[in-house]
This record gives structure tokens, C-alpha cells and sequence, in this order.
């Protein structure tokens, strides 16, 4: 089967997925998103004061290709957490508003949910090496 | 289907719209967009019971690969009733 092939970056991308606990997949870096679901994104895990992987994808088209085949998600970003696909902007926005993010990231005690648009609260955000 | 919604043809609100409606058994959609981002609001009976993860990627799955290409952005959010506030 297909699967079974070697597939270095699918292999890559399935590590970093397990191997960190908080996981974004985004365009662009915290630092500089390229896009404004991916900045919003950070700006919500930022604000939480959690620690986080990024991957930026844009590197080259076959991260997307291959994440979105693990995921079976088609839209970029995409939030793991122990290894399980969290969601996109959306999903995330909803989580985050409602106090479920905070507790799906296991964080005691969340300062109430605040705006999103400007994090006052930035934590320096984990970087991995971007072998993908 | 595929000239129908070639590349080249600008996706309207409408369009994605009719296409939810269609593709998802009893949904009900509200979209909103400028032709390459669009927001929907949708609300089918599908979607009980179901984790938002699978709420969504149902909707996805009515544009596939046009997700991104001809259609630059969705978001979503969906209930499982057109009563039930947005989750």
C-alpha cells in the first residue's frame, strides 16, 4: 500500500505532531504570520501564556499536502495537542471564548478570555527545528 | 459541476450557500463574503452528536480542493438546529 512507502516528511510531520505536546502548523512564524487566521491563532495561545511548537508551511507546498493527509483537514492553521487535531481558526476562536481552550491545554485558573487582537501577554513561543 | 465552478469563476456567497444546502442533508446556511473569504453559519441535523472537528470537515467536504484555490478562506461555524446559539 501506498502508506507503507517511505515518506520522510509525512514520518517528520507525525513526530512533531507526537512529540509536542502544543503544536501549531502555520503560515509564517509567531513572530511574523503570514496570515491573518495564523496570527489570530497565536495571539490566542500567546495570550493564554502557553508554551507552543510553530511550523511554518509555507517553506514548501508539501508540508500542507502532507499534513492535511494525516489531519484530513484542509485549512491552515491547525492546533494539536497531545496528538490529537484541535481544529483551525474557528474551532479554535470558539474553543478560546468559551474557556474550553484553556482547559484542553490543561491551564488552571485562566485570566478571563480578552481580546485577541493585541497579545499583552506574549510568551516567548517554544521554536523547533523545521526539518520538514 | 467542473465549468460550473471553474477557476476562473468568482465563488459567490450564494453559490456556497446553495452548495451547503445541498450537500449536507437539512442544513440551513447563512453565508456571507467578498468572493475569495467568505464566513458561513450552519445549521444541520447532521451535525448532532457529532464533535466540531466532524462538524466541520463536513462542510469542507462539500468544496474539497477548491478550499484555499478558488475559494481563498472559509470560516465556519455551525449548530446543530438554526435555534441553537453558534458553538
Amino acid at each position: 500500500m501506498s502508506d507503507e512507502t517511505t515518506n520522510p516528511m509525512r514520518e517528520a510531520i507525525q513526530e512533531a505532531i507526537s512529540e509536542n505536546p502544543v503544536i501549531l502548523f502555520m503560515k509564517g512564524n509567531p513572530e511574523a504570520p503570514a496570515c491573518g487566521f495564523s496570527a489570530r491563532t497565536v495571539a490566542m495561545l500567546q495570550s493564554l501564556g502557553t508554551r507552543f511548537a510553530a511550523v511554518d508551511i509555507l517553506p514548501d507546498p508539501r508540508i500542507r499536502q502532507e499534513l492535511s493527509a494525516i489531519s484530513k483537514w484542509p485549512t491552515i492553521p491547525q492546533l494539536f495537542v497531545g496528538g490529537e487535531l484541535v481544529g483551525g481558526c474557528d474551532i479554535v476562536t470558539e474553543m478560546y471564548e468559551s474557556g474550553e481552550l484553556a482547559e484542553t491545554l490543561g491551564i488552571q485558573d485562566p485570566e478571563p478570555a480578552a481580546p485577541v487582537s493585541a497579545p499583552t501577554h506574549p510568551s516567548a513561543p517554544m521554536t523547533i527545528e523545521n526539518r520538514l | 459541476m467542473a465549468s460550473r465552478y471553474a477557476r476562473g469563476v468568482s465563488a459567490t456567497p450564494e453559490e456556497l450557500k446553495e452548495r451547503i444546502e445541498n450537500g449536507i442533508p437539512g442544513a440551513v446556511a447563512s453565508v456571507t463574503g467578498d468572493g475569495h473569504h467568505f464566513n458561513a453559519v450552519v445549521s444541520a441535523p447532521a451535525f448532532a452528536g457529532i464533535s466540531r472537528i466532524a462538524q466541520h470537515r463536513l462542510v469542507y467536504d462539500v468544496f474539497g480542493a477548491e478550499l484555499g484555490d478558488r475559494i481563498h478562506a472559509l470560516s465556519i461555524q455551525t449548530k446543530t438546529s438554526e435555534t441553537e446559539e453558534a458553538r
